[in-house]
């Protein structure tokens, strides 16, 4: 049963796990993934080309240390690596879900991380952790089970998106569903895909999660062939090239609808909607909040972080916060920055103190 | 009950005048400590008297000791006001050997005041005889105890003596709810220097309330 009173089922989840469950089972610690995440969160399974996501984040001596937290990570719901997405078969059909897939929430995800949580016999988490979309997983857990876990790690996250997030939200839909093979999202079976749009809305989005700093830096005006410009419309700088790359090698790893999805799920999100049910379950809280923003992340600033704090200290939850000075805009978060590892690596080294593991 | 003895090992440990500071707030009260600086005191009033407590520093020094206490810590630049608290938001705000240190004065005691009910406010006395003297008789800038610090090196920028420190309070509409004058080990002062506070105070801890005239 979904928050919008629709019902989905069976559902199946991917996940990976790394580290050991501990005899009281009190050593989890939930990664939630951002929007075009998957479960393989950490290591390489044999394939040192193939790590995980946040494999500078999670393993051992990492600052989610392995040697001593269980480490869950799955994929989300309606998503397609593996986990119950729209490209998943609709058993009521025989044929994917596509757009029949019904619309779903930050709590639906959440929801379903307590499935899985629950499945492993545990009744507490150490803690969770997320970036982006994940970070909005780890508040809303904390807001609706206020005594899950001991400490909740946000990371360059929102409470609720801006109209500028929106509104690039809706161009990349736009270029998706606009996609003459997008075919209303029923897609699965014609042998074509919007891949056009997806790539589209993918190169956008990047743009994103850079800064003009870390552009500048990283390609400046360079040209991709030789040191005279071409004057023609095909790729001719440097960036051009990298975000065609970037949209390209999504395609083999994304589907759009899902695409769709997650990004209308963060379009919703709005953790204190209602500020006195949240208050009234964040008061009897027992979590401990780590929230860091990055200095050069304008997709969502520091002043997104600054809101959740307020919104936390207003109801007496301890709250320690950092902006990190970096210059690689939102993807900060899923890149090595000694600052932040070590602080991230101090809270959860305090919180495994604390709680004897 | 092994957390019991640490508990009980860092409350003996807190430094005299930062007793005098904790001895000011109330149980279970919703703490700021501004410039806390390795979090001793704020670990103190979280798990000695029930504090919820919440520390501003700007040092990365400070706010990694904060974290690894468990000291809840945001890091923040005090002088350029308190963007991310709001109105009232604290019962108890605390400037803890900070005031001097900062580039502006006046906007922080008006902050602390916005976001808390009361304030703490202690600095040491640069009215201090000793420091009198040093400037008077050696024409040297003073080096104390409490003013360790050389002229070029000194993080004090904005230093004042106790009747400096009242004077910018009546500016501010700010009034004494309670004063404890310090001796040079940062104990309260007794004797004699009640007489003459700003000669033989070393330090003074104050209780800050808003004017209501």
């Amino acid at each position: 049963m979904l928050e919008s009173g629709a019902t989905l089922g069976p559902v199946e989840v991917a996940y990976e796990t790394y580290g050991t469950l501990n005899a009281d089972k009190s050593n989890a610690i939930y990664v939630c993934h951002a929007l075009t995440g998957d479960a393989h969160a950490a290591g390489h399974h044999g394939d040192p080309a193939r790590r995980g996501w946040w494999d500078t984040m999670i393993g051992p001596g990492k600052p989610v240390d392995t040697d001593r937290f269980f480490v869950i990570c799955s994929n989300l719901l309606g998503g397609c690596q593996g986990t119950t997405g729209p490209g998943s078969v609709d058993p009521a059909t025989g044929r994917g879900y596509g757009l029949g897939f019904p619309l779903y929430t930050v709590r639906d995800l959440v929801s379903v991380h307590r499935a899985l949580v629950a499945h492993f016999g545990i009744t507490r988490l150490a803690g969770a952790i997320g970036g982006s979309l994940g970070g909005m997983q780890v508040l809303q857990w904390v807001i609706d089970q206020p005594n899950e876990m001991a400490a909740a790690v946000v990371v360059a996250s929102s409470s609720r998106l801006s109209a500028q997030n929106i509104a690039f939200s809706a161009v990349a839909r736009e270029a998706i569903m606009r996609d003459p093979d997008f075919q209303n999202g029923d897609y699965y079976d014609t042998g074509r895909a919007p891949d056009t749009g997806l790539t589209i809305a993918r190169m956008m989005a990047h743009i994103t999660y850079l800064s003009e700093a870390s552009m500048r830096e990283k390609f400046g005006r360079r040209l991709q062939h030789g040191e005279e410009p071409r004057f023609a419309f095909d790729v001719d700088f440097q960036v051009e090239s990298y975000l065609q790359h970037q949209g390209e090698s999504f395609l083999k790893r994304f589907d759009a609808n899902t695409y769709l999805y997650m990004t209308r799920v963060m379009d919703y999100f709005d953790a204190f909607a209602d500020p006195v049910a949240a208050g009234a379950n964040l008061e009897k809280s027992d979590t401990r909040f780590l929230l860091i923003s990055f200095d050069s992340d304008w997709r969502f600033d520091t002043e997104h972080s600054r809101e959740i704090v307020r919104h936390l200290q207003s109801w007496r939850v301890p709250v320690t916060f950092r902006e990190i000075e970096s210059p690689w805009g939102h993807d900060s978060f899923l890149l090595e920055i000694p600052e932040y590892d070590r602080t991230v690596a101090a809270f959860l080294e305090r919180t495994a103190t604390d709680l004897g593991i | 009950m092994k957390s019991r003895d640490t508990a009980t090992l860092r409350a003996m440990s807190l430094r005299p005048d930062l007793d005098v500071v904790a001895a000011m707030v109330p149980r279970g009260s919703r703490v700021l400590d501004l410039g806390c600086g390795d979090g001793a005191l704020l670990d103190h009033l979280i798990h000695q008297k029930g504090c919820d407590g919440t520390g501003v520093e700007i040092s990365d020094e400070g706010f990694h000791a904060c974290v690894a206490r468990g000291v809840p810590v945001m890091v923040a630049d005090i002088d350029r006001g308190l963007a991310d608290v709001e109105d009232g938001a604290f019962d108890v705000v605390i400037l803890s050997q900070t005031l001097q240190a900062t580039h502006r004065p006046a906007l922080v005691l008006q902050e602390m005041m916005r976001v808390g009910r009361v304030g703490i406010v202690s600095f040491p006395n640069f009215g201090h005889w000793r420091l009198r003297w040093s400037l008077a008789a050696k024409g040297r800038m003073p080096v104390s105890r409490s003013l360790p610090y050389r002229w070029y090196d000194t993080p004090n920028i904005h230093l004042c003596t106790i009747r400096d420190f009242e004077s910018l309070m009546g500016a501010e509409d700010l009034t004494t709810i309670r004063r404890v004058l310090l001796d040079a080990k940062g104990s309260p002062a007794s004797g004699v220097t009640l007489r003459r506070p700003n000669l033989l105070g070393a330090g003074a801890v104050y209780l800050v309330g808003r004017d209501r005239s």
